[in-house]
């Protein structure tokens, strides 16, 4: 239990590399490509500094220089730079297809495994953990995934050709310099471990100060309702001091490190320039060669700056990664049989037999539900909250596959249909409103994009949304966000009984409470489902006492078991749960 | 951008001695060539060690002078920057605290968060670097060219001519490609809106079976995303090549044209190093310029955006004034008729009962119409009535009927756009505002406690409330029971927003906090809803008690919770549609008979029988 909720989270380091590998794998081509083109360009980069150094070399003094030669060597490091400069923009465009299209296709195959996830996984995850999963993770892993491939390799290689080219040249110059540089790491690495807590603190005083501000900018209202904005001010403007002060501990410390690796190179620059003039006054060394060192010198700390920076982004990238692989090593729902049936138009026979369903293993839910629904009937499932209405929904439109027991449709195990032919035989109108970003016409057509202006017309004015629709700027093409925007919450309703009403399958599953809908409103859409179950089997989680008196079947539920059965007056005539839970309405 | 500036006059001397301070590293910087030229053509042209030493020694001098000089830029720069800044937050969180409603609704929370978080610390960073950088970058490039100048005009002449040709390929590449990351981001905002789309829906997705055309929907913009990717990906792999070749064809040129002056005897071997040095120079300061400059954009966006929150109210209140007066008239003649025609049960209401009410003028809606700023729509129309001391008024009607927006008007919230509200006579816009809300006591809709205590919370009410008063609000509030099963009972941690107390609990809590001031008139909207049944009864009954003082407005959706109150105010769609108590609104207003009896079904069953 403990690993599979770790690797829910996140894949371990292994396991992502492996995987990264794979997905790299695909674009092995690019890659070998890239890798060439920046040796090339690492190598004919350096090597420009040698053959200005020889240029100098040649120009000794007045009289004592060597035209020709140097015209030579200028036309050397003309064409290492043309080389160099081509090698250089191939590699850079390479490095970026080889990352986006990576990223693309991570991004496709996360995608495809939320569309085959099964639907317990989504329930128990937030929306918003997923998104920024296949978001911001992707992107991030990207952003890491490409500075490596720009600047670690070539960063490493210049790093070597560096010493290589210095080595070839002079080793005890090399020495000053291999000696000397780490002195700068030395630097930063202390100034760095030094913010850190300057840093933590300064973090936890703005997340401080930005509760505060959620908290009373988000309630403003509330804190003008009590004129308590001077008490406010001064409650932010005593964290705000705080802030500033340790800020600027953050601030100014951290700004250091430019500075004091700058000078450490300097002295670097410095040594190797005493050094270097004191071996070329005995002849050890050209004044070409020499100003060579020099800007190798200048440049060698340099990539190891790079990389380490780059070695901090890309333990980021890997943990971002981790995390989408973790998504898209979900176990998927459970495959459809080879042979499932396609469910045509449905009679609307259902039938639930010995069915025993949990969310959880050890906290029973459903238990040997029996239930066998005709052709048009109506049922009304009522009960307390946490009951299992919900829950029945789930199990009917195959959301959650039953644990025992079997439902079926037309006397064939659901289970043995397809997804998508069993559920487009439903209409489902849920509690909670969803709609999409898109225009009201998109909207409706959802679930037949084919469907007319017309049509949706039509549908539009069977829900009673037609009227409202008009009265919208852009009527049926009007632009609503993902949330409903405007739109109220009864409109909202309006418009998912719509597309349904477009479709009009052969069996209806409505969730019809409405609370935070005004009871004029609610009346208005009760009328619609009316219309729309006429001659079809309908299940209603029930609310509303007229739809419960003129169901077939009632299911009277009560922690997940059916303990009641029957129509309105045989269930009064018991005088048991139902009397009471019925009576209890009245009771306010 | 240039109100903001005025938060950065107090470190004035800060933002002059950063760059300066900048600018004299620089020089030392530019003065190392130099000091190469002299090692190479004296110390070893002539073989003479001590020279090296002084010379190296020199160097060091110029790297500590120049550490020096760093650091005390960086200070500057950073008590400037966060200075600014707390003071910028300051400011812009005072402003935000005062602003009116309305001002508030239109520039919603979570820009203003947003503004007061990251885009203050996004500008803070801006105000950092360019203090830091802004001049250290333009120095060290135009003084490598200065330096060139005093070595050789003519060799000086190419650096003329390759700062600028580098300038343009690169701000260039950055101005192409910046409007195109934009772009980008666009793409990628797609990609997100789908995926949550699919998580959030997915249940209607399934059940439409849509999951093929979603995938390919996705797909077509996923694989936009990169194209678009690519392309800015190919303009921006340009950069680095072709400052390289650039500057490499200014080294070759500089190359041959010294060996030429060298060869006359114009120029020394050491003084090509040099000039050579400075060349290499040039370019890692223009690419940090330019990063610098996108920073800056960014950072002046955003303090564009602070500044704009800072102007929200003053400029707004006078335009809005204005509009309003204008649309008046127009209006009136046609609204008129109409409001007569929908209170029809008003009529017969005031035919009525008229002469009981007449004193009745503790408060006093005189054709009252409210139009939120910026809607189409008038959200209350002509509503008129008259509440005596100490009256329970209850307000019903469906969701968008007004309801909240009549008792928001009633502490000036907000203000009317027509007609007027007498509060004992006196006109409400001649109170003051503080002392307004000093007698009222509102619980809002929406049920929020702040971090802190309980106790702390219930200062809210009342800052010098006793341990006795707060027990009492407590006691009416039917909160007292909550506070008692708490272990720190008055003391117990409350979690920001109050996240640790039930819905009902915090209800309860909230109005405990409106009671404490025993205030003249209380307001409640919609703020029993998550009590049971039982609860609120109680709470109404102990609401009555402190009938001698306080005048109660409820606002509520379910009939029982006002059925008991003297006048019931019936809204439909911003109008009156009736005003009375619950038996005469039963015998003559089909809305609320409509409302009423959509909750209580089985009534309208015996009034279909007797009748």
């Amino acid at each position: 239990m403990a690993k599979t909720k770790k690797t829910e989270l996140a894949l371990d380091r292994k396991v992502t590399w492996r995987k990264v590998f794979q997905y790299i794998g695909k674009y092995w081509f690019m890659v070998v490509l890239s890798l060439l083109l920046a040796a090339v360009t690492v190598a004919l980069t350096l090597y420009i500094p040698i053959l200005t150094g020889d240029a100098v070399d040649l120009m000794i003094d007045k009289g004592l220089v060597d035209m020709a030669g140097i015209l030579n060597l200028v036309k050397k490091i003309g064409i290492a730079m043309l080389v160099t400069a081509v090698a250089q923009w191939i590699m850079n465009t390479c490095n970026n297809y080889i990352c986006f299209h990576i990223v693309q296709d991570i991004r496709k195959d996360a995608f495809h495994k939320i569309e085959i996830l099964p639907l317990g996984y989504l329930d128990r995850h937030a929306a918003g953990d997923i998104v920024s999963r296949v978001i911001a993770d992707v992107d991030t892993f990207a952003d890491g995934l490409l500075m490596g491939f720009t600047q670690l390799f070539t960063g490493v290689l210049t790093i070597l050709g560096t010493l290589i080219f210095m080595l070839i040249y002079n080793v005890s110059i090399t020495l000053v310099v291999v000696c000397l540089t780490p002195v700068s790491f030395l630097v930063a690495k202390f100034i760095a471990t030094h913010t850190h807590d300057m840093f933590q603190e300064q973090s936890r005083t703005r997340g401080e100060q930005t509760a505060l501000i959620e908290e009373m900018v988000g309630n403003q209202k509330v804190v003008r309702t009590f004129s308590r904005e001077a008490a406010v001010k001064e409650q932010f403007g005593e964290i705000n001091d705080r802030l500033q002060k340790c800020s600027l501990k953050a601030i100014f410390y951290s700004s250091l490190v430019n500075p004091c690796t700058r000078f450490v190179n300097s002295l670097v620059y410095a040594g190797v320039g005493i050094f270097g003039a004191f071996l070329a006054i005995r002849g050890g060394i050209s004044v070409g060669r020499l100003s060579c060192f020099l800007s190798y010198a200048n440049q060698y700390t340099k990539p190891f700056n790079e990389i380490s920076g780059v070695i901090t982004e890309l333990q980021n990238a890997f943990v971002c990664a981790s995390r989408v692989f973790a998504l898209i090593d979900q176990e998927p729902q459970v495959p459809e049989d080879e042979d499932a049936v396609t469910l045509g138009e449905a009679k609307g026979n259902v039938s639930l037999k010995k069915v025993s369903f949990s969310y959880l293993p050890e906290k029973k839910l459903i238990r040997n539900l029996n239930l066998d629904v005709q052709p048009g009937q109506r049922i009304a499932i009522v009960g307390p909250t946490g009951c299992g209405k919900t829950t029945l929904i789930n199990l009917l439109m195959r959301f959650y596959d039953v644990n025992e027991g079997s439902i079926s449709v037309d006397g064939t195990d659901i289970r043995h249909l397809t997804r998508g032919s069993l559920r487009t035989n439903y209409g489902m109108v849920l509690q909670e409103t969803w709609l999409r970003g898109g225009t009201i016409l998109e909207n409706i057509r959802m679930g037949k994009p084919e469907a007319s202006e017309e049509e949706v017309k039509a549908a539009a004015k069977a829900a009673h949304a037609h009227s409202f629709i008009k009265r919208l700027p852009q009527g049926y093409h009007t632009v609503i966000t993902e949330d409903g925007g405007s739109l109220s919450q009864g409109q909202k309703q309006l418009l998912c009984i719509a597309r349904v009403m477009l479709c009009l399958p052969p069996m209806l599953i409505l969730d019809e409470a409405t609370s935070s809908i005004d009871t004029r409103t609610e009346l208005k859409i009760q009328n619609a489902f009316a219309r729309m179950m006429e001659g079809r089997t309908s299940f209603i989680v029930a609310h509303r006492l007229s739809t419960i008196r003129e169901a077939d079947v009632i299911l009277v539920m009560k922690d997940g078991n059916i303990i009641e059965q029957g129509n309105h007056e045989s269930l009064m005539a018991q005088n048991g749960f139902y009397t009471n839970l019925y009576n209890s309405q009245f009771a306010g | 951008m240039k109100r903001l500036l005025v938060y950065l006059k107090e470190f004035r001397k800060e933002c002059i001695l950063a760059p300066l301070f900048k600018l004299l590293e620089a020089s030392f910087e530019l003065l190392v060539p130099y000091v190469v030229a002299s090692i190479i053509d004296v110390g070893i042209g002539t073989s003479n060690g001590q020279h090296v030493i002084k010379m190296g020694l020199c160097m060091i001098l110029l790297a500590l002078v120049g550490l020096a000089a760093a650091v005390t830029a960086q200070f500057y720069a950073a008590k400037a920057a966060v200075g600014f800044s707390t003071k910028l937050r300051a400011a812009l969180f005072g402003h935000i605290e005062d602003l009116s409603f309305t001002d508030m609704d239109q520039a919603g929370t979570s820009t203003m968060i947003t503004r007061l978080t990251s885009d203050i610390n996004q500008v803070q960073s801006g105000v950092n670097m360019t203090l830091r950088l802004f001049l250290r970058s333009p120095i060290i490039v135009f003084g490598a060219m200065i330096m060139a100048f005093t070595i050789d005009v003519k060799l000086a002449l190419v650096f003329v001519v390759a700062i600028p040709v580098l300038a343009v390929v690169v701000f260039g590449i950055m101005l192409i490609t910046m409007p195109l990351y934009k772009k980008v981001q666009g793409g990628l905002d797609k990609v997100l809106t789908v995926t949550r789309e699919n998580l959030t829906g997915v249940r209607v997705i399934r059940a439409f079976h849509q999951e093929e055309a979603e995938k390919k929907r996705f797909q077509e913009n996923n694989e936009g995303l990169t194209g678009m990717q690519m392309f800015v990906g190919r303009i921006s792999a340009c950069m680095n090549p072709v400052t390289y070749v650039i500057v490499n064809a200014a080294v070759m040129l500089l190359i041959y044209q010294g060996g030429l002056k060298v060869n006359v005897g114009e120029l020394s071997q050491g003084q090509v190093i040099a000039i050579l040095n400075y060349m290499s120079q040039i370019l890692v300061e223009l690419v940090k310029l330019a990063n610098l400059i996108i920073l800056m954009t960014k950072a002046m966006a955003c303090a564009d955006r602070v500044a704009s929150v800072l102007e929200i109210g003053t400029e707004n209140a006078k335009s809005f004034a204005k509009g309003q007066v204008k649309e008046k008239g127009a209006e009136d003649i046609g609204k008129k008729g109409e409001a007569e025609q929908a209170g029809a049960c008003l009529e017969t209401y005031v035919g009525a009962s008229a002469k009981d009410r007449k004193e009745a003028s503790y408060l006093i809606f005189d054709d009252v119409s409210l139009k939120y700023r910026g809607a189409g729509q008038e959200t209350l129309e002509h509503i008129s009535f008259r509440v005596q001391k100490g009256d329970t008024i209850g307000v019903i009607g469906g969701t968008g009927s007004g309801k909240s927006s009549l008792v928001n008007l009633i502490p000036g919230f907000y203000p009317v756009t027509e007609g007027r509200i007498l509060l004992e006579g006196k006109n409400l816009s001649e109170y003051d505002e503080v002392e307004l809300r000093r007698r009222m006591g509102v619980v809002p809709q929406k049920a929020v406690l702040f971090q802190g205590t309980i106790r702390s919370n219930l200062l809210w009410g009342k800052p010098d409330a006793t341990e006795e008063e707060m027990w009492r609000a407590l006691e009416l509030a039917q909160a007292r029971e909550i506070v008692e099963g708490k272990e720190g009972k008055l003391d117990e941690e409350v979690a920001q927003n109050g996240r640790n107390f039930s819905g009902g609990q915090r209800q309860r809590l909230t109005i405990a906090r409106a009671l404490i001031r025993q205030p003249e008139i209380l307001i409640l909207d919609d703020s029993a809803s998550a009590l049971d049944y039982a609860t609120d009864a109680k709470l109404r009954q102990s609401i009555r008690s402190i009938k001698d003082r306080t005048t109660t407005f409820i606002v509520s959706q379910r009939a029982s919770s006002i059925r008991q109150a003297d006048q019931i105010l019936v809204l439909d769609d911003g109008q009156m549609a009736g005003i009375g108590t619950h038996e005469e609104l039963l015998a003559d207003c089909s809305v609320y008979q409509e409302i009423y009896y959509s909750q209580y079904p089985e009534e309208r069953k015996g009034v279909a029988v007797n009748g």
